[in-house]
């Protein structure tokens, strides 16, 4: 197959008009053709690199010009079913400058602000994941937890699903890093949606958030007993939750990964169901650890961890990018946790570390944690 | 033999009242809301849509009730559950491997003479399968019934004659959907069936289910396990000859040629019916087959989707 930017280039330098053409036949970028993806900029510069996330190649890419023209073009090989998170570094003299690609409209947001997403052919959005006029929505309701481990108040985002009724008791599954959850992943239109499809049961989601997530994260004591002993507690007096470990939860992702399976760890047999996403599950077999010192805490945790696992939980759901760096350290998880003969189910996807991935995974673990009536309901 | 009418779901597109004005059924109504389980009074949308008396049976509640009240019966009723379930696992195992190969097959190609007899062969397997299955529930059913006659019993009988009064006092009996083994279960309980067949009854989604022969869950695309259709159970028998499909567009790849021409021919002589929003299908005069209602639609050996009643 010939690439369209190489029909282009077929003649050596290309006119303006013919570039103009181009532009005008393809209105987004970048192109993907099977597994070539081409990206374009046309402006004023020096150069122009793509910067992106993907562990395993040059995470800085130059762009090539078009000999005599502000026409600069990359392709690079992607394999399907890709998602792809990047930014352009457009230079111009001494100055860099990292920009969303004017071309492409597609976007995904995350706590440093946005990235430029691509995805290969197999890999469109879910539809799951986008608002759906007939899904009932759920409500989400503000609560306030006095902490007495970290001395101060805490809040907590309630999802409470659509047809909430205080005379039913409802799974619990509570979520770290709660508020990126829903601003980053869209967790109450996924909520709203699976509930709706009955893939999912209806439950009561806790949106959790540290106030330093570095430190209250990796296995730290307070953390797990903030969670146990008064997060949880609070929320059975007051919401109708079911007691039972099959119906109690854990959710996060990276170090919110790390903190839900080791809040598990500490309270054996306590959370029946744990998700975990692109955990930062670091270890050491010898040496140190290179990942700097945020992460002496979690290899301490994931070192010991592995060594004596127990049995925390009933059922793991484990999930990682096959492009980010956690993937070895994630693989390397599922064997341990099969171990200690709970039941896993570990999934990959050619996606990064970032909120999309972590949002287009949700279907698939959600609906084997806490299954919904989907066979049985026909309303 | 009174009108019956199917439908697809009601909540968006309600399409009940101009069927019952059409049938010339003006007066007031009963209707089970069962497979809503604990939400079964919440009726007011379907109430104002009918602009007519509603007669809620409540016989989820009614149930809870008897339960309480009969912990003998709640006994015998749970261990007759725990029994269907443990069927309906063992069932499944077997299915596995009978429907790939049937699939696998249809999707193949190669000379007809031969892939044919295979063909019919195996589908042949996936039915055999499914009638031992029914059998065994029947079974199931027929020794509960036998040793409990639940509705000679004071705590089931003490609902019967108010449940007769209301159906018997009404134009026609509506049945929505919901949890369909929920709802199935709770008409079994009270004998409702004998109480509704010489009534009209329009029924939607599950409703539709819990009254044919067999009852039949789908899904092509589910996001854990393989996407087998099963056959749960014997239903309350009111109808013959038609397997309802509700919210086929969104459960099933009608699209997909080999699973359309499987499911077909699987569950032949009956017919396949998709019930969507805005959709509905009548049984016919004297009972015998089923009139085309609103955009009904059939699936066929073919593995197309065509209007009901072009299958033929």
């Amino acid at each position: 197959m010939t690439l369209k930017i190489h029909k282009l280039l077929a003649d050596g330098k290309p006119s303006k008009e013919a570039i103009d053409t181009f532009m005008e036949e393809n209105p987004t970028f970048p192109l993907v053709e099977d597994t070539s993806v081409t990206f374009v900029y046309r402006g004023e510069a020096d150069g122009v690199l793509l910067q992106h996330f993907i562990y395993g190649l040059e995470t800085s890419q130059p762009f090539e010009r078009a000999e005599d023209t502000d026409f600069f073009y990359l392709v690079l090989e992607l394999p399907p079913q890709s998602t792809l998170q990047y930014k352009l570094n457009v230079i111009r003299g001494s100055e860099h400058r990292w920009i969303l690609d004017p071309l492409n409209h597609e976007r995904a947001r995350d706590p440093f602000g946005a990235n430029s997403v691509v995805r290969t052919v197999g890999s469109g959005r879910p539809e799951w994941t986008l608002p759906d006029s007939e899904a009932r929505p759920g409500d989400l309701v503000r609560v306030s937890v006095q902490s007495e481990v970290f001395n101060q108040e805490r809040h907590v985002v309630l999802y409470l699903p659509a047809r909430f009724r205080r005379n039913r008791r409802y799974p619990l599954l509570v979520v770290h890093d709660g508020h990126d959850y829903l601003r980053f992943s869209d967790v109450k239109t996924v909520f709203d949606n699976l509930i709706h499809r009955l893939e999912v049961a209806p439950m009561i989601v806790a949106l959790t958030n540290a106030n330093e997530r570095l430190t209250e994260y990796p296995d730290n004591p307070k953390h797990a007993k903030h969670i146990t002993e008064e997060v949880v507690p609070v929320l059975e007096k007051d919401w109708p939750l079911r007691s039972e470990a099959a119906y109690r939860g854990l959710m996060g992702a990276s170090f919110g990964g790390v903190a839900s399976l080791s809040t598990a760890w500490r309270y054996p047999g306590f959370y029946g169901r744990l998700l975990l996403q692109s955990g930062s599950f670091a270890f050491t077999d010898i040496g140190s650890n290179p990942r700097g010192p945020a992460f002496d805490p979690v290899v301490k945790f994931v070192n010991a961890f592995r060594k004596a696992p127990g049995r925390p939980s009933e059922r793991v759901f484990v999930s990682c990018g096959t492009y980010e760096t956690l993937i070895y350290e994630n693989r390397s998880m599922v064997p341990l946790l099969q171990a200690t003969g709970m039941d896993v189910k570990y999934v990959e996807a050619r996606d990064g570390h970032n909120w999309v991935n972590w949002r287009d995974r949700l279907r698939v673990g959600l609906s084997w944690l806490f299954p919904g009536p989907l066979w049985m309901v026909y309303e | 033999m009174e009108s019956m009418i199917l439908f697809g779901p009601q909540r968006l597109h309600p399409i009940l009242r101009p069927e019952l004005d059409r049938l010339g059924l003006s007066g007031g109504v009963a209707v089970i809301t069962a497979g809503w389980q604990e939400r079964e009074r919440e009726d007011e949308e379907l109430q104002k849509h009918l602009d007519r008396p509603l007669s809620n049976l409540c016989l989820h509640s009614r149930a809870e009730q008897v339960f309480s009240s009969d912990p003998e019966l709640f006994a015998a009723h749970r261990a007759r559950q725990d029994r269907l379930q443990a069927i309906q696992q063992l069932y499944r195992y077997r299915l596995d491997f009978v429907l790939e190969p049937a699939r696998e097959l249809m999707r193949r190609g190669g000379n007809p003479e031969l892939l044919d007899w295979e063909r019919d062969s195996a589908i042949e397997a996936i039915r055999l399968l499914d009638r031992e299955h029914l059998m065994r529930m029947a079974e199931v059913h027929e020794g509960f019934e036998r040793q409990w006659r639940p509705t000679r019993r004071a705590s089931v009988a003490d609902h019967l004659s108010e449940l007769r009064e209301i159906v018997d006092q009404s134009s026609a009996v509506l049945i929505a959907g919901g949890h369909v083994a929920v709802l199935l279960n709770r008409m079994r309980l009270f004998g409702v069936a004998d109480m509704i067949r010489e009534k009209p009854v329009l029924a939607w989604s599950a409703g539709a289910m819990a009254l044919a022969e067999r009852i039949v869950l789908f899904h092509d695309s589910p996001p854990q396990g393989a996407g087998n259709p099963e056959v749960l159970d014997v239903g309350l028998g009111l109808y013959r000859g038609l397997i309802p499909l509700p919210h086929a567009k969104r459960r099933l790849r009608l699209e997909d040629p080999v699973r359309v021409a499987l499911f077909a021919r699987r569950f032949s002589p009956d017919t396949c019916v998709p019930l969507d929003e805005k959709m509905s299908v009548r049984r016919a005069a004297l009972g015998v087959g089923w009139e085309p209602g609103a955009g009904s639609l059939e699936l066929t050996a073919s593995g197309r989707v065509v209007p009901l009643g072009d299958g033929l």
